[in-house]
């Protein structure tokens, strides 16, 4: 882990480039798809421990909505788009016209499966205009949805960095629908041997940490 | 006086200890698994945030030992031994290990949560620690909080609310 506490300023910037391409094609769709403004805050590059991952949504306990994709290909990783529930169903309401049925936190089948979908349609662009920046072989699986507690969610994501030590690092996006109803996170965590990979396909010299 | 009920909390890759009263807790188990050893006659509880099966895939320089089933587990008897706990007393409970998302044709990793409780109750036999009580598997995550002067073990998850045992 070591290696990752001195990457030098630069190859954070080239990380946060990284979010940030792959965030902002993902906004772009869900403004079409909304057909309204979706506003990005600059990505953020941490090495956290496994902890503060969680806070970062509100705590390991805090339910959210996750969909989850396991980038597979020339620089693997996990990739996570997590909504709160409300923010899910208000998502629903605009999109699909789904009206929430009652207020009490459930999804219906219909609504899960929608959630999905455009999950997969976000989490695709991102994937898939980050694998045209790098010029590197990106797959995702298909992705799956939960909604659960954070801590039990994102801890798949962390799988790969828990044989190396104890922190992650984390590239971390958040957007936000015009009015604000609709925020929501992308949390790419590539494994620990994909950041070579990338900085390599970018032209970012490996040898001089 | 009214003692407070304290809590310990036991984050992931983590294990901890506590004495006569309060209770031990971790949150969030996805597939990681919560496992906790108790001496009812002694009234002492230890619980581990095991997240990995076996130690054998460390490429970690420092080994924290709290993370993987196969050191883990020992490391936890060793503390509850270190405090007066007897081996003859103590029973073992575990919660977690779900497979919170299922993908087609992905290898081993997709499958850690049923492997590390695997791992756990190999590890369990060879400390010759009896298994008493156990909620795995499923596809939800789970909050665990053993009451340690009862010894019951409480488990909450999202969709099901709490259960007792």
């Amino acid at each position: 882990m070591e290696v990752f506490k001195h990457f030098k300023e630069f190859k954070m910037d080239v990380l946060k480039e990284v979010g940030n391409i792959g965030a902002g094609n993902a906004a772009t769709a869900l403004s079409r798809l909304l057909d309204k403004p979706v506003d990005m805050a600059v990505p953020k590059v941490q090495l956290l421990s496994f902890e503060e991952i969680s806070e970062k949504v509100g705590g390991a306990e805090q339910v959210v909505i996750a969909i989850f994709l396991r980038v597979e290909g020339d620089a693997p990783g996990n990739l996570f788009f997590i909504l709160s529930p409300e923010a899910a169903k208000s998502l629903l309401k605009r999109l699909v016209g789904i009206p929430p049925e009652k207020d009490d936190g459930l999804f219906n089948e219909m609504e899960l499966s929608a959630l999905s979908e455009i999950g997969n349609i976000l989490a695709g662009s991102y994937l898939s205009s980050l694998a045209d920046f790098t010029q590197l072989s990106m797959s995702p699986t298909v992705p799956a949805l939960a909604m659960d507690m954070a801590g039990a969610i994102l801890s798949y994501g962390l799988l790969q960095f828990g044989q190396m030590g104890d922190d992650a690092l984390l590239i971390d996006t958040t957007f936000l629908e015009g009015d604000h109803e609709v925020e929501g996170q992308f949390f790419l965590i590539p494994d620990p041997d994909s950041f070579a990979k990338i900085f390599q396909s970018l032209g970012v010299p490996v040898d001089h940490d | 006086m009214i003692e407070e009920q304290s809590i310990v909390k036991v984050g992931m890759a983590d294990l901890n200890v506590v004495q006569r009263s309060g209770v031990i807790r971790t949150v969030g188990l996805g597939s990681c698994v919560g496992l906790t050893m108790y001496d009812p006659q002694l009234k002492v509880a230890g619980m581990a945030h095991v997240m990995l099966p076996s130690s054998d895939i460390a490429r970690e320089g420092q080994l924290n030992i709290a993370k993987y089933a196969d050191t883990a587990l020992p490391a936890l008897l060793d503390k509850l031994l270190k405090l007066g706990a007897s081996p003859s007393r103590i029973v073992a409970k575990m919660a977690g290990g779900s497979q919170m998302f299922v993908f087609v044709g992905t290898g081993d990793t997709m499958r850690i949560g049923p492997r590390n409780v695997e791992s756990c109750k190999l590890k369990l036999a060879e400390l010759h620690i009896p298994l008493i009580a156990e909620d795995t598997g499923g596809n939800y995550g789970r909050t665990i909080e053993l009451d340690v002067s009862t010894g019951i073990l409480y488990i909450r998850s999202v969709q099901t609310g709490v259960k007792e045992m």
